[in-house]
């Protein structure tokens, strides 16, 4: 302390004090407090667009069933456990650093990127069909449908101009799931950040303020998911 | 330090109630029930976005400022969905009655 001047007035404190907070417990009292109004600003990000999804689903009913049944259920219903894994995992890697558990702080750390990165690989699988099918709004969308069932041939005749709403349908599908996944893109590339401070040792059980904090994100980002699978992947189940 | 540590059991026990819940969804979304669909998909995401906010998030320990916090955010999205959809849901109605048509 005696080489650094500038703290010195201040007194010792505990290393991860910033000198403005009295305790670590106020400190992360502030911290919890602020990541919760950033989630609600995504709250009300992904809110306007589960909003527009409402609303134009609300429009085009038929479309929204038929276009929904393209859509890949058990690859989103692993990605939905996957997801769900990885927030186990997180949890964890908090709960490690709440007992001192510094190499499970690690681990569950580098278990959640791992998790999280598998998601990713198996959206872009979902994304490549999509593209092959030629389901993204854009010059080459088409969409027609081609079960002959009956029952499925009365939906499709409902609509005059299946097609073009059913593009609206997979441009918010891929708004959707795309912004979804740019969030966890951001939270792995925190994540790999976290992992390497844990091997350093920076995280206890006095200590652990951006495990928690980017916790709450990563949990929230699952929250999201939670609603996105049954909206865009089983609307039209009953149906198919 | 007066953090609350939540035993590692009670976040597996979460971790099944949601993996349950999504296979429920699932099973559920199969079976024809009208209307009802959207209701029986929504009440089981809320109830697993709950789980998730409860234990994960740990809400349940966390200040009445932040749960404060927190429940505005939900606030404001139940008034921009609300509102909107109140506006949508009723406009063909007024329609009808435009005079003269």
């Amino acid at each position: 302390m005696a080489s650094e001047p500038l703290v010195e007035p201040h007194g010792e404190h505990h290393r991860d004090l910033a000198h403005q907070f009295d305790s670590l417990d106020q400190q992360k009292e502030s911290s919890t407090l602020g990541t919760w109004l950033f989630l609600v600003t995504e709250i009300m990000f992904f809110g306007g667009l589960f909003l527009a999804y409402t609303v134009y689903r609300r429009m085009y009913p038929e479309a929204f069933l038929l276009a929904s049944n393209t859509l890949n259920v058990t690859l989103g219903g692993i990605n939905t456990a996957v997801l769900i894994g990885s927030s186990l995992t997180m949890v964890l890697a908090v709960w490690s650093a709440q007992v001192n558990w510094r190499k499970g702080i690690v681990l569950f750390l580098l278990l959640t990127i791992g998790l999280g990165t598998t998601f990713l690989v198996i959206k872009g699988f979902e994304y490549h069909d999509k593209f092959v099918e030629h389901h993204v709004p854009g010059p080459s969308f088409h969409f027609a449908e081609e079960n002959p069932s009956p029952h499925i041939q009365k939906i499709a005749a409902q609509d005059k101009d299946l097609g073009r709403h059913a593009s609206i349908f997979f441009s918010l599908y891929f708004i959707m799931t795309g912004l979804h996944a740019t969030h966890m893109i951001v939270g792995i590339g925190i994540l790999v950040v976290l992992a390497l401070m844990a091997r350093k040792g920076k995280f206890d059980a006095e200590y652990h303020n951006p495990l928690e904090m980017t916790g709450l994100y990563w949990h929230f980002v699952d929250i999201v998911w939670i609603f996105l699978f049954p909206l865009l992947y089983l609307l039209g189940a009953h149906a198919r | 330090m007066a953090e609350h540590v939540t035993s590692r059991k009670v976040y597996f026990l979460v971790f099944a109630a949601l993996l349950v819940l999504t296979g429920l969804t699932v099973v559920a979304a199969k079976a024809d029930l009208g209307a009802f669909n959207d209701v029986v998909a929504l009440t089981i995401a809320v109830t697993k976005a709950m789980l998730v906010l409860l234990f994960f998030m740990h809400v349940r320990h966390s200040t009445r400022m932040t749960v404060l916090t927190a429940l505005a955010g939900f606030f404001w999205l139940a008034i921009l969905l609300g509102l909107t959809l109140a506006d949508y849901a009723s406009r063909g109605q007024i329609l009808l009655h435009v005079p003269g048509k």
